[in-house]
């Protein structure tokens, strides 16, 4: 029997050991395939993480969300705020050889704004015209003012594009993209790797340290665990939240733990359709009633050990833009009650809430519908496929709605398609004319103090109106073997790959 | 023979046409709407309407269907809408994949499921056969997705001898590729073994004692001729159509074994799909697999004919 398991032993190591190689090889778990390579008609976050490798952007945000010089090395906005100026880092080359210029970025600028199926068209829509004022520095003539436009061109939108290569490829450049990051594309297997190499001439090539770099998908958490666990990965993005523990037990693991910028919130159907009509839509009363039934804190530890932050606003509490001034309520039962009886409700208040498919927000469901039942809410839970709910959510088809937003770098983009009049995501179907005001005049202003001002105006009718009920940010859940130095997290969660090294 | 071959291909046309209209359909009862997955997180009116047009959402179902049949008439199954591949150049990457771990799967499904059969049906009664069954039975009662994770647990994580997931192409290194397919092949071969054993061995019982069988054991024949020779081609006849539609399923994609191992074949293919809602690939991906199915179908019937001349009539 002994003989038997030793031969079995000797025929699997046999089976795995490849031939070894000299180069270094990095190999990142990914939780998902990522769509389409191209900049422009890119949609996933997923796919985020690999262009952090392949497309260097004019400008990349720090730890600490300040924005940092990348392919632009400065940005000056006019007195008026309608012209912004970018001077861009000479010696730069893309991966086919053409040079990185004035003439390039404009082309690159252009093809987000005109390409058929862009995606960065609505980020970047304030954009008017691109001009190329000398080979270093273009000029961006917007439509009106508009402050998140440099935060936009920190991610997609400011990603540059080999002119050649993209006027070659046209709509199928995202088979093969060209782009001017450290490592350049090699090949991928749909739904199994993406494979990229060291780019030589890259214009911070002493900081790049990984020969190879691997992309893996894979979808179970627990597998790719294991797969980092056993050396097959070593770096995995999107840890599930309940197998930090597992992690932090393991010597040879090291977790990395960075409050994100998305939000896990409860969108309150209030004016879309015909299932606004009840109780909970039709009254803010009942509303806050169902805010002060919940124990954020105790969500957080119920579900999530007590890792993520909770919070009742639309940026978390250490960011910047979020407002001291409206500190989240302690839970209180009896005064919810009293809010529900002032509103002349009913109890039981019968609500249905949607909730996607999902551990993690099922879990959390059910404590809401524990907690709310006491105050005298029957939340029914409708779990619902993920696409399903999308649908659902914008037709209006629900009453509560457990959704996340995986958040963006300026607090724009987690404010104002939510609350603003008929915006694309407004699906509470709130509308408050001076929500509207203080969510376009934001837009106006760079001055970081005076636009914290004039959020707070609609945080504070937000957080009464609640058409959402924020509960809790979530934190970038990263993994990596102890093999792997130098790694930096960053709040967008995605894997910078300069600076990295294998031990 | 040949008439047999003819009739049963003539056949074939109104039923891949019943599938096609079939699958077209009942996909456009999926709910929600490939235009706002494909607009993204953002998710802007202006993009859904642009993706509207450029894949045809916006025309009435029977001209989308009329579009689709041609393309697929003239060899062009349609686009990703996630990944702008060709759906055909999909699926010709992941059918090496599926065929190796399907065939490995059913190589190991025959060599335990047949040659416990036999055994449990010759010592019938015996405590042999009493393990052959719980074995079977264990087979039949063990969850996929559940076999999947403990032999990661136990070979790659705790032992750490074979890779836990991914996939290396044989061409590529073969023992990497052996390395990385056995434990999926094993849990998807386990199943299916259970089911073989239980038909073998009631096949193998109803031959021994047959009349045949009996003239072949008066002749003097040693029992390994009569069991073997006499018996075993008999019986297997009905586990060969069996294997051979258990091989089909194994091609149309081992969704939750191919997810759980991260093998990129048709499973992995469909089930993505089916989530992003990308409605070219379902499709093309059922279409194949289901006129592979119908494939199998056909040869295993030819098999049974070759092996049963009386059916040739």
């Amino acid at each position: 029997m002994k003989a038997i398991r030793l031969a079995a032993a000797a025929a699997l190591v046999a089976l795995s050991c490849g031939a070894a190689s000299a180069q270094s090889h990095l190999r990142i778990g990914l939780a998902e395939d990522p769509d389409v390579l191209d900049p422009t008609l890119a949609r996933t976050y997923v796919g985020r993480i690999v262009f952090a490798s392949i497309c260097d952007k004019l400008f990349d945000i720090d730890e600490k969300l300040s924005v940092i010089p990348q392919l632009g090395l400065s940005h000056e906005t006019s007195e008026d705020g309608k012209t912004v100026t970018i001077k861009l880092r000479p010696g730069v080359k893309f991966h086919d050889g053409e040079a990185f210029n004035a003439e390039a970025a404009k082309f690159s600028l252009e093809r987000h704004l005109t390409m058929q199926g862009s995606f960065r068209r609505p980020e970047l829509a304030v954009v008017d015209t691109v001009e190329v004022v000398d080979p270093l520095t273009i000029k961006l003539n917007l439509k009106s003012p508009f402050s998140p436009l440099i935060a936009q061109l920190t991610d997609r939108a400011g990603m540059m594009v080999s002119p050649k290569a993209a006027k070659e490829a046209g709509d199928k450049f995202g088979l093969k993209p060209v782009c001017a990051g450290p490592y350049k594309f090699v090949e991928r297997v749909q739904q199994d790797r993406i494979v990229v190499e060291k780019f030589a001439d890259y214009w911070n090539k002493a900081n790049v340290h990984i020969d190879r770099i691997t992309y893996l998908p894979i979808v179970d958490a627990t597998v790719r665990l294991a797969n980092l666990k056993s050396g097959g990965l070593d770096l995995i993005e999107r840890l599930a939240a309940t197998d930090m523990a597992a992690v932090k037990s393991d010597n040879r693991l090291k977790l990395f733990a960075t409050p994100d910028l998305s939000y896990m919130g409860i969108t309150i159907n209030v004016a879309n359709g015909e299932k606004a009509k009840n109780p909970l839509g039709q009254h803010a009363k009942v509303r806050q009633a169902l805010e002060l039934s919940l124990d954020r804190e105790a969500i957080n530890q119920v579900v999530f050990n007590g890792e993520f932050v909770p919070g009742n606003q639309w940026v978390s509490p250490q960011n910047t833009y979020y407002q001291q001034s409206l500190p989240m309520p302690k839970r209180d039962v009896t005064k919810a009650k009293a809010l529900i009886k002032e509103a002349g409700v009913a109890t039981p208040i019968t609500i249905d809430f949607m909730v996607p498919q999902g551990a993690e927000l099922k879990a959390t469901s059910e404590v809401i519908q524990a907690m709310a039942a006491e105050a005298g809410f029957d939340m029914r839970i409708r779990v619902t496929e993920f696409a399903t709910s999308l649908k659902m959510g914008e037709q209006g088809e629900y009453q509560a709605y457990l959704i996340n937003w995986s958040g963006r770098t300026d607090p724009d983009g987690n404010a104002f398609i939510f609350h603003k009049t008929k915006a694309p995501q407004n699906n509470s179907g709130i509308s408050n004319p001076e929500v509207d005001k203080a969510l376009d005049e934001a837009r106006l202003t760079s001055d970081p103090a005076k636009r914290k001002a004039i959020y707070e105006r609609a945080a504070k009718i937000v957080n009464t109106e609640i058409p959402i009920l924020y509960l809790y940010h979530r934190k970038v859940l990263i993994a990596q073997t102890t093999r792997v130095d130098g790694f930096v997290p960053v709040p967008d969660g995605l894997v910078r790959v300069v600076g990295l090294r294998i031990k | 023979m040949l008439t047999f071959l003819a009739k049963r291909i003539v056949q074939l046309i109104p039923t891949l046409f019943f599938v096609s209209v079939l699958i077209f359909s009942l996909q456009q009862l999926l709910p929600g709407d490939p235009a706002l997955i494909m607009a993204g997180e953002d998710r802007d009116p202006a993009v859904i309407e642009q993706i509207r047009k450029q894949y045809r959402l916006d025309q009435p179902i029977p001209v989308q269907y009329v579009f689709w049949v041609k393309g697929v008439l003239s060899g062009d199954l349609g686009e990703s809408m996630r990944n702008k591949q060709k759906v055909l150049d999909l699926v010709l990457q992941k059918l090496p994949v599926t065929m190796q771990l399907a065939g490995m799967a059913i190589v190991i499904a025959l060599l335990i499921g047949v040659s416990a059969g036999i055994v449990s049906a010759v010592y019938k009664d015996t405590p042999l056969d009493y393990a052959a069954n719980v074995l079977a039975l264990w087979g039949l009662s063990t969850p996929n997705f559940w076999l999947g994770i403990m032999l990661i647990f136990l070979f790659s994580v705790q032992l750490g001898w074979l890779p836990p997931s991914g996939y290396v192409p044989l061409t590529e290194d073969w023992r990497q590729s052996l390395a990385t397919t056995i434990m999926p092949a094993f849990v998807l071969g386990n199943a299916i073994a259970a089911v073989l054993m239980r038909h073998t061995r009631s096949a193998m019982l109803q031959a021994l004692n047959s009349d045949y069988v009996r003239t072949a054991r008066a002749k003097g024949l040693l029992e390994r001729t009569v069991i073997l020779k006499h018996a075993m081609r008999n019986a297997l006849t009905p586990v060969i159509t069996l294997g051979a539609l258990e091989f089909g399923t194994l091609l149309s994609g081992a969704v939750l074994t191919e997810q759980i191992f991260t093998i990129p074949g048709f499973g992995k293919l469909i089930i993505d799909a089916v989530f992003n809602r990308d409605y070219a690939v379902v499709q093309g991906v059922v279409l194949i697999t289901a006129t592979t199915y119908i494939t199998l179908n056909l040869i295993a019937d030819l098999l049974y004919v070759l092996v049963n001349p009386r059916l040739r009539a």
